[in-house]
């Protein structure tokens, strides 16, 4: 007989192959694709080493081209309409550190700040900073560090929130979507009086310059006793902000959220209490829980994701070795159904939902906006040979896993239109080449690149 | 083209564009301007598969996407159309129907007083047309344009945000929220067709803002193309063929993700070949199956309006419709160029517009509107050019339209107020009470507040 088994550990780790193809979606889901041959390159480390590699990164540098506007003027992210979203798209994909970017991304979607409101590139991108400098930190602090960002101030009116005329606005929102969930755990009552505990920011405006001077000032500040999940005291915004990071609901929630970020299943019960454990015990600190879901066998094993619009173009760029050199990714994003910095509502973008018949339309022109550039040209000759057009096209985005129903569907397309030329010298000559250009544009928009 | 313009008229356009979020900490750009009409409208995205057209679609509220796909195909499709064009930053309707023989014209524009064009106003000896206005004069001669000359409201406000918002609102009140056809729209129309309310552009119109009923904005009825760069021919034709055939292999591949993307590859396979009938070519070229020629220009204003006749003329459930005419009205400075180039595209494009729907049979469903939020000072300035004034110039063009002089032409004698303004002979709300009634058989005093208190002219043959 057999010796029995040990019971399935709470935090299973993934033990089966680690080829290159489950090295390209771990970078994919935690951050924005391989460049050539990095899938190959992560492999040979192993799963262990794999994901120490990206959440323990080394110093930053960055690989490729500086970016610049279609003009080759440097990029002007403070003022310039479209170069905050191109100048953060640069760090994706030319960053030795993806996932730093990467949770930066899940940071923004998180507590989801839209410039419309705000109205200032500049403390957008200070915020975005913030967000970058706690990616794998305390949650608990980065939490903090939100709720005095002058750009969050502006965007849930805490700059308005004073003792005579209360705002709810962030007090409810830090609850419901920041720290616990709707309706989980606080009433209404504990939003009014974490309001009240929040009071106190305030800014002035500068003609011609707009918010300035972001500044807490204590006579604005409510200093009564306030009630808040039970517990009396003169709360502060400090306060405020521990007392949900503390409140028994708070690990699950955050625990839930971290993991739909990086698998599209739930997690197994006994996994998500291992990680709300994990969390608790190191004092809220995000890395040990990310580096449990990256090692996780369903992150692996499981379905695939949808990619969002930014992380497929920041992927196909790094796959084609692209820099940034246009600001058309802005709007083409926008169209798409994600432009950075401007998420639809505080409650961020609705990641079950990227894909519909008018985002296909814009995720084919992002891939033809990449592929323009390098398009063949047709009196180039290329290969009269659908096998080896498909496997060329394939070649320049780097040999990425593909379905074999997908590999059909191309090969059937190029054979075609072979045949199409077949009796035709000219287009015997001409084909070949367009047949490679639409077949890199094709692979480009196939659910096996959508998804990951 | 931005420095010749006042810095309100740029900074108001670019306060519609970013106050997507009403009130939510934004601090008033500049006190007292008021919220545009529709500011913070729930918006999605959706695709009328019935119509064939990729909608932004506003206010739906709870309605599901499905039930709006369902009331595009239900919605009653033989109602009269209504089109408002607006011509942005205020019109200088002095230069645009010049009163030739006002012995005061010469004094107060002595540089950009137009010679005499020979272009004749029947009703009124003293006017002519301005040579670009060909298009309109035409029309009028054809007896199928109404012309207000004299256009606005009493104390005319002087800012192109305040005084565009109360021609969008329809009232007077800067702190009204919806448009004066979003309201006839909440009262007469239903409550699952967002293409009753259509606005051709990127965004809402103000005026369309409705707080009950869903309306629509759309870019144009022919942006559904897939095109690759060095691919042209038979290659092409495969290459679309084998975007639907991506998605039919993933449908198998048991993945749910992978269905997904697969599905939708599909669906914009199917989509695309639904919207080929908008972009048949005609005669000459031209998009959407026109059997007129349209204006060869680089603006979208033309595409727009034959992408409008022929969504009409296919039968999808239009009634109130919004436009942005071509040109930038707010001529501070060097005047004569940029006024003659707008009012050349304007005139032409409608004057194509109204061939269309006559060659294609719908021209006595449709009236349209044009319009601009004030007139300019009578007096010209240093820079050769015209600031704010406040009467203006309005049409009303259609087979249906009594194409003749409403109110009249006051004068620049007796007709200028203290600042040296032309005055009002017809209140806009008495343009809006007469169509709501006339056209859209709707009682105006459920639509424009106080409509009882201005007068009524009769606008139909």
């Amino acid at each position: 007989m057999a010796a029995r088994r040990s019971p399935q550990p709470a935090l299973p780790v993934f033990r089966g192959l680690f080829g290159p193809a489950e090295a390209e979606r771990l970078l994919w889901r935690a951050g924005f694709g391989p460049r050539r041959g990095e899938a190959k390159r992560l492999a040979a480390l192993g799963p262990r080493q794999a994901v120490l590699a990206l959440t323990r990164p080394g110093r930053e540098h960055f690989v490729g081209p500086a970016p610049h506007d279609e003009g080759g003027r440097p990029l002007a992210p403070y003022d310039a309409w479209g170069h905050d979203h191109v100048w953060w798209l640069d760090r994706m994909v030319r960053t030795s550190r993806p996932l730093v970017e990467r949770m930066t991304l899940v940071w923004h979607d998180w507590f989801a700040t839209s410039n419309d409101g705000v109205g200032s590139q500049k403390l957008m991108l200070n915020q975005n900073a913030t967000l970058r400098r706690f990616w794998l930190g305390s949650f608990e602090k980065l939490l903090m560090s939100v709720t005095v960002d002058p750009a969050m101030l502006l965007w849930l009116n805490g700059n308005r929130n004073e003792k005579r005329a209360p705002n709810e606005n962030y007090a409810r929102e830090l609850m419901e979507l920041f720290t616990l969930g709707a309706k989980r755990g606080y009433s209404e009552a504990d939003v009014r009086e974490q309001a009240r505990a929040l009071t106190g920011f305030r800014n002035d405006y500068r003609r011609g310059v707009g918010p300035v001077e972001f500044r807490y000032e204590t006579a604005r500040h409510d200093e009564r006793l306030k009630e808040v999940f039970g517990n009396v005291g003169r709360w502060t915004w400090r306060d405020a902000c521990q007392l949900c990071v503390r409140h028994r609901l708070h690990p699950s929630f955050l625990v839930e959220k971290l993991w739909r970020s990086f698998v599209p299943t739930a997690p197994p019960p006994a996994t998500r209490r291992a990680l709300e454990r994990l969390y608790v015990g190191s004092r809220f600190g995000t890395r040990p829980v990310v580096e449990a879901i990256l090692r996780h066998p369903d992150l692996y094993e499981g379905p695939r994701m949808v990619k969002s619009p930014v992380v497929f173009t920041a992927g196909m760029l790094r796959a084609a070795g692209r820099g940034i050199d246009t600001t058309a990714w802005s709007w083409l994003n926008g169209l798409a159904g994600q432009q950075l910095f401007h998420p639809p509502s505080v409650a961020g973008w609705d990641d079950e939902r990227w894909l519909d018949t008018a985002s296909f339309l814009a995720r084919w022109q992002t891939a033809g906006t990449l592929l323009k550039p390098a398009a063949l040209d047709p009196k180039v000759a290329a290969p009269f040979d659908a096998p080896k057009l498909v496997e060329r096209a394939l070649g320049y985005w780097g040999r990425p896993t593909m379905s074999s129903s997908t590999q059909r569907a191309l090969l059937g397309f190029a054979e075609r239109s072979l045949a199409d030329a077949r009796a035709t010298p000219w287009k015997r000559q001409q084909y070949p080449a367009m047949v490679e250009n639409a077949l890199r544009h094709l692979i480009a928009v196939s659910p096996d690149l959508q998804t990951a | 083209m931005n420095e010749r313009c006042c810095t309100e008229f740029s900074r108001s356009s670019l306060l519609r564009r970013a106050a997507a979020e009403a009130g939510s900490g934004l601090p008033a750009i500049e006190p007292g301007m008021p919220v545009p009409a529709g500011t913070g409208l729930d918006r999605r995205s959706f695709l009328a598969r019935s119509a064939g057209l990729a909608l932004a679609v506003y206010g739906a509220g709870t309605l599901r996407l499905p039930g709006l796909e369902e009331g595009i195909a239900r919605a009653a499709t033989g109602r009269p159309i209504l089109v408002s064009v607006f011509m942005a930053g205020g019109t200088d309707s002095l230069s645009l129907l010049f009163p030739h023989a006002d012995p005061e014209y010469r004094t107060l524009r002595p540089k950009l007083a137009l010679p005499d064009s020979g272009l004749t106003f029947a009703e009124d000896a003293r006017l002519r047309w301005h040579p670009a206005a060909t298009a309109f004069e035409a029309l009028h001669r054809e007896g199928k344009l109404a012309v207000a000359p004299a256009v606005g409201y009493a104390d005319a406000d002087q800012s192109h945000f305040t005084s565009r918002h109360y021609w969008e609102v329809g009232a007077t009140n800067a702190g009204l929220r919806t448009g004066w056809l979003g309201r006839y729209l909440d009262r007469a129309g239903e409550p699952d067709n967002p293409l009753q309310g259509l606005s051709l552009d990127d965004e809402l119109a103000p005026s369309l803002a409705a707080a009950r009923v869903p309306v629509s904005a759309l870019r144009g009825a022919d942006q559904y193309s897939f095109g690759s760069h060095n691919v042209w021919g038979e290659v092409e034709s495969r290459m679309l063929e084998a975007i639907g055939a991506l998605g039919g292999g993933a449908g198998t591949a048991g993945d749910p993700a992978r269905a997904q993307a697969g599905a939708i590859a599909t669906q914009a396979d199917q989509l695309r070949r639904q919207l080929q009938p908008f972009r048949v070519k005609g005669p000459d070229g031209n998009r959407f199956g026109s059997p007129v020629a349209y204006p060869r220009h680089r603006s979208a204003f033309p595409q727009r309006l034959a992408g409008l006749a022929a969504m009409i003329s296919a039968g999808l459930p239009l009634h109130c419709v919004a436009l942005n005419a071509y040109g930038m009205y707010d001529t501070h400075s060097e005047q004569p160029a940029a006024l003659a180039a707008g009012l050349q595209v304007t005139g032409d494009s409608l004057l194509a517009f109204q061939r269309d729907l006559e060659a294609r049979g719908v021209g006595d469903r449709v009236l349209t509107l044009v319009w601009s939020e004030f007139g300019r000072r009578a007096k010209e300035n240093g820079s050769n050019g015209t600031d704010h004034g406040a009467a203006g110039i309005a049409f009303l063009m259609g087979t249906r339209v009594r194409g003749r002089l409403l109110g009249e032409f006051p004068g620049l004698g007796g007709g200028l107020d203290r600042q040296g303004n032309l005055r009002a002979t017809t209140d806009f709300r008495t343009l809006y009470s007469s169509l709501l009634e006339q056209w859209l058989a709707t009682d105006a005093a459920a639509v424009i507040p106080g409509a009882g208190s201005y007068g009524r002219i009769p606008l139909l043959r």
